[in-house]
């Protein structure tokens, strides 16, 4: 992965010691709470419910066993001995002190992270496939380029106050894990006729209140020119995106606005210009220098199929249900590529224990070359992990609540933090997951349903991805009462669509029923077992579902 | 969580009200009290009831604002209960008592 060189590691550490001294002044009285707001904000602290709370960057979703160890540490020294990996592949921590954080930014720094550009209205943390390196469907590993745009744009003097937020993401395979058609920038890496690495790119793509799919502006742009097409993008946008209202201030608004022609166009003449100037175009050698970084590990040579591993699922159906939802393939024969779920059967979605990490960490040593990746469904990833270990390795999972296979499958629900910490959110979100996850969580029905993905967001920021679930959530407040709007088709992968409102929204203590009535509907209705419910409702169409929960008009 | 969350009433203002900010060291939750200091617990809260009482109570949160204190004070509705003052939205219920969804960090009501 990449390594800090001498100028990553000044400007953290000097950006340490700047906020350290802007904490110093709002404690002393010498800054006002509106002078630092959006001081805290920048270095990624926010003031939530019940306290204040930490952002921390984790780079396209990766992250050494060194540095889960130090998440462990913090949260057992600073916080409440937990934290919460969230859908930007980022870990939040809920209750550090203000005082404290300055101690823990420098603990960061020193195993390469920091907490900046978790907020405001700049370039985000980039995000990425979380199989990223090790998926068989890759085209090449995303993540260089993930890593070259975090360079590019990590405090870009003209990207620093752009009219809102800004999020891109970067996959390499035909199949989206990174539900990359919502972001405002989605870059798909793909050859072309003559081999030649270059990308597709979308545009536009977003959830919030007014959820769009990105539209594809290019279908291939060469790989040297990814900052100067980008850096078109960003100016085209950040000349003429809205800054009268917050709410239409995002691009997907812009290309909405503009139409996809017309911004293309503007987009190219920009590039055009951007290219004269010749400063952006990517050097070879400087990919490749960056690639360096991601090398793939050298993995010992395996037969495809492993004994032990077979022997494992033979004698036992929780491990059949852990190989089957949880290993997906890996590029290097022998090898899977393992999904540690966050989502244990009525737990809190995305939450770890400083204990828990700390044994991923471990687990992570001894069998995935120190690797860790973050799902922006909220789980973890071993990515190199050998067949003949995965019964060793699920075994310790299993001690530590750690081995759920439901990777996928309809209790890996995404949930944002709700009303339960966020200070936005309108309604809960986790306690609806839990429901959600007792009532569906015997491993028979699970295998019955099959794939199905629920999410659920607190409010209409959407972080909880609703717009996109195949069951969307979205608890809103009605006269002080938590009432959910339910969603149905939505999808976040190649085949991406915002869900419908099915009709008028459910009570807390009603969801759950609604929910069940809605997953019944289909197993009624499916036309078989390989028809998944996404498939099902495409075919079907709103109409039988909305007459299972509001009767027949 | 012992009690059930409490359904909001409606966003109108309650007979009885309290001052809350977050402090500003830590972003605790906490209450203006009657001796004019901030307590964790919202048992201990100043309970005010009309235009004036609130007006002095704000008054006071600004002042613990200015004084970096607390950070952005301002009221809510509460009503007493058997058990204690209870916040009336959802929100601030939640404040007061912990994440419903972590009955280990949960805040007692008369805690």
């Amino acid at each position: 992965m990449y390594r800090y060189d001498e100028f990553d590691h000044d400007f953290v550490r000097a950006r340490v010691a700047q906020f350290a001294d802007q904490v110093e002044r709002r404690l002393s009285g010498e800054l006002t709470e509106d002078q630092f707001k959006p001081l805290r904000l920048m270095n990624g602290v926010y003031l939530q419910l019940h306290a204040y709370m930490l952002r921390i960057a984790v780079p396209y979703g990766t992250l050494s066993a060194k540095q889960m160890r130090m998440l462990a540490q913090i949260a057992r020294k600073y916080d409440r001995g937990y934290g919460h990996f969230t859908t930007r592949q980022n870990l939040q921590f809920n209750w550090p002190a203000l005082k404290d954080v300055p101690a823990i930014l420098a603990d960061l720094a020193s195993v390469e992270m920091h907490a900046l550009q978790t907020s405001g209205n700049c370039i985000r943390n980039v995000t990425s496939d979380h199989f990223a390196g090790a998926a068989a469907d890759e085209v090449a590993d995303p993540r260089p380029y993930a890593e070259i745009l975090r360079q590019w744009s990590s405090i870009h003097p003209e990207f620093s106050f752009l009219p809102r937020k800004f999020k891109l993401c970067v996959i390499a395979a035909e199949h989206d894990r990174a539900a990359m058609q919502t972001h405002d920038i989605g870059l798909q890496l793909k050859r072309n006729a003559e081999g030649e690495l270059g990308f597709a790119v979308f545009v536009g793509g977003g959830q919030g209140r007014t959820p769009m799919i990105a539209h594809k502006v290019r279908d291939f742009l060469p790989e040297e020119d990814l900052l100067a097409y980008v850096e078109a993008i960003m100016r085209v946008y950040n000349l003429h995106g809205r800054r009268d209202n917050k709410f239409k201030a995002r691009i997907k608004i812009l290309v909405h606005e503009t139409g996809v022609e017309e911004i293309t166009r503007q987009i190219e003449a920009e590039f055009a210009e951007v290219l004269k100037a010749d400063l952006l175009r990517l050097p070879e050698d400087e990919i490749d220098r960056i690639r360096a970084y991601f090398a793939a590990p050298e993995l010992a040579e395996k037969p495809a199929r492993s004994g032990a591993f077979e022997a494992a699922k033979a004698d036992s159906r929780e491990f059949t249900a852990f190989a089957e939802n949880n290993v997906s393939p890996h590029k290097a024969p022998g090898y899977g590529i393992v999904t540690v779920s966050l989502k244990p059967i009525g737990g809190i979605p995305g939450d770890a224990s400083a204990e828990q990490m700390e044994v991923v960490a471990d687990l992570a040593e001894r069998y995935s070359q120190s690797e860790i990746r973050v799902s922006h469904e909220q789980n973890l990833v071993l990515p190199h992990v050998a067949l003949d270990d995965m019964p060793a390795l699920y075994a310790t999972l299993a001690e530590h609540g750690l081995a759920t296979g439901n990777a996928g499958l309809v209790t890996d629900i995404i949930a944002c933090p709700g009303l339960d910490y966020c200070a936005l959110a309108n309604a809960r979100s986790i306690n609806i997951a839990q429901d959600l996850s007792n009532r569906f969580g015997s491993p028979e029905r699970q295998e019955e349903i099959g794939e199905l993905s629920i999410k659920i967001s607190g409010c209409i920021n959407a972080c909880g991805h609703h717009h996109v679930g195949h069951i969307g959530l979205l608890g809103v407040d009605k006269r002080g009462e938590e009432v959910y709007q339910i969603t149905l088709g939505g999808s976040a992968d190649e085949t991406a669509a915002v869900g419908t409102l099915v009709g008028p929204g459910f009570k807390t203590d009603e969801v759950g029923d609604a929910v069940e009535t809605v997953v019944d509907t289909y197993l009624k209705l499916r036309e078989g077992p390989d028809e998944n419910f996404l498939a099902a409702v495409r075919r079907l169409g709103q109409k039988p579902f909305k007459e299972a929960l509001y009767g027949a008009a | 969580m012992s009690a059930p969350i409490q359904k909001s009433a409606a966003k109108t203002r309650a007979a009885t009200q309290v001052v809350t900010g977050n402090r500003l060291t830590d972003g605790v939750v906490v209450y203006l009290d009657s001796a004019g200091g901030w307590s964790e617990r919202l048992n201990d809260a100043r309970v005010v009831e009309g235009a004036e009482a609130l007006e002095a109570a704000l008054a006071a949160g600004k002042a613990a604002e200015a004084a970096q204190v607390v950070v952005e004070a301002y009221p809510i509705d509460v009503k007493r209960e058997p058990d204690g003052l209870r916040a009336l939205r959802v929100r601030e219920d939640i404040r007061a008592r912990g994440p419903s969804v972590r009955v280990d960090l949960e805040r007692p009501l008369g805690a």
